[in-house]
């Protein structure tokens, strides 16, 4: 088990806030499709910067 | 081979492109997106004359002219900060859509190549010259290039990739949310600022009018001290000022609140606007000095390349330019901000009280701290000690 960070689509509204603050480069936005690639260690930065709350942190 | 790449089709790379283009060189203008503009990720504001500096005002982008703007401590007392009368506007709320497009459009017309759909992957140092990895459409692409600009906004890859800049701590980044509503009414001569810890931590609440009833609400909190998301207290501000409109689009982004970078640039690369940290502390705002760096980003690259010098040391000459022209008001406004990030809402009340009613004939950050220190004598000494380096 390990953490990292999930992304609720239906939430995001895709403005690369997360992108920002990331510095394992882990989340990357590709047009409107936010990718969160395995660099992520769960750390929650993006979850704090989320103007939405399209993100949290998860056991996977 | 380019002279320049410019990764980002913001206000920053079109003028970028742009000033590049017209002195002649050698330029590709690339964006991630497959349309430029959108989505937008601003509230719009800007003041005349910033604008007018970089680019003839087209009206076909201007969605609302307004004469001042109206700040409301956490009791809701009133500053207007005004021209005499409407009529004489000193800003504008824009229609980035349009906007971003035009100056796009003005690049590609001076003779920047623009490709949109393009992203950035990396770049490896050849010589004195640089590879710069894209993905267009989907498909890998290499091009070499003297120069690199990364104008590739807050989540810029150039800058942190090349090592120029750290990445943001989420006491340096503003997180914000933003509707634009219909069917409101209010007085569309000025933009509206609402402050309070409660109402926006570390940050503030706006309405800027866009014309017709309609104005971008908005909030921008800083994540290091606020509870929750953005968001969250959007609606909490909407709900509690009962601003009754229709919500017809949804707007996120994030903005840098860090003040000044030691620097800008690294061998071959510059950096400009967002991916720079160069907009501003107090207000948020981006568009001005993003026009201004990508102007001055353009003409010392057109410099460094006449000379064939793309050393960071020639670059450097970017930095005392942007610095001389706006470097020295981020550092400013950086202190001002961490000073203002120090005042709880009776302070902020207490401070709006003495200045409510005064006709503030001029809509600056200067302008408003005159105004205070002139009612609160000691001020001065606090603001003295917050603003020595």
């Amino acid at each position: 088990m390990a953490k990292k960070a999930i992304v609720d689509r239906r939430k995001c509204a895709y403005c690369g806030a997360c992108v920002a603050v990331c510095n394992l480069f882990a989340t990357e936005l590709v047009e409107t499709f936010l990718e969160i690639n395995e660099n992520c260690n769960g750390c929650g930065i993006c979850v704090k910067v989320c103007p939405m709350g399209a993100l949290s942190v998860a056991e996977v | 081979m380019f002279d320049v790449v410019v990764v980002g089709a913001g206000p920053a790379g079109s003028m970028a492109a742009k000033t590049c283009a017209e002195r002649g060189l050698n330029v590709l203008l690339v964006e991630k997106r497959q349309e430029i503009g959108t989505p937008v990720r601003c509230a719009e504001g800007i003041s005349k004359k910033a604008l007018q500096r970089f680019v003839e005002i087209d009206k076909k982008w201007i969605s609302a002219e307004v004469i001042g703007a109206k700040i409301y401590s956490p009791d809701r007392t009133e500053v207007t900060m005004a021209e005499e009368m409407a009529g004489n506007e000193v800003g504008f709320v824009l229609e980035r859509k349009i906007f971003d497009r035009h100056l796009a459009r003005l690049a590609a017309k001076a003779g920047a190549e623009v490709l949109v759909k393009t992203t950035f992957l990396s770049f490896e140092r050849v010589g004195d010259r640089l590879r710069v990895k894209l993905k267009r459409m989907g498909e890998d692409w290499e091009v070499e290039t003297k120069i690199l600009i990364g104008a590739d906004g807050v989540e810029s890859r150039v800058g942190r990739m090349a090592g120029i800049i750290k990445t943001l701590k989420k006491s340096e980044i503003e997180s914000c949310a933003q509707y634009l509503m219909s069917n409101l009414e209010i007085d569309e001569n000025y933009t509206y600022f609402y402050l309070g810890n409660d109402l926006a931590p570390g940050g503030y609440a706006w309405i800027f009018p866009k014309g017709n009833g309609c104005a971008n609400v908005g909030i921008g909190v800083l994540p290091s001290i606020a509870k929750a998301n953005a968001k969250f207290y959007l609606d909490k501000f909407i709900e509690k000022f009962e601003i009754k409109g229709k919500i017809v689009e949804l707007v996120s982004g994030a903005v840098p609140v860090y003040g000044e970078v030691a620097t800008a640039v690294t061998d071959n690369i510059m950096l400009a606007g967002d991916a720079a940290y160069h907009s501003d502390p107090i207000t948020g705002g981006g568009i001005a000095n993003a026009l201004s760096a990508g102007y001055h980003a353009g003409i010392v690259a057109s410099e460094a390349i006449e000379r064939e010098d793309f050393s960071a040391n020639y670059l450097r000459r970017y930095d005392e330019l942007w610095k001389a022209d706006f470097g020295w008001k981020l550092r400013r406004n950086k202190k001002l901000q961490e000073f203002f990030l120090k005042l709880d809402d009776e302070t902020l009340n207490s401070l709006a009280r003495s200045i409510a009613g005064k006709n503030i004939r001029d809509t600056s950050i200067e302008a408003i701290i005159a105004e205070l220190i002139k009612k609160n004598p000691s001020l001065l000494e606090i603001l003295r000690s917050f603003l020595s380096p």
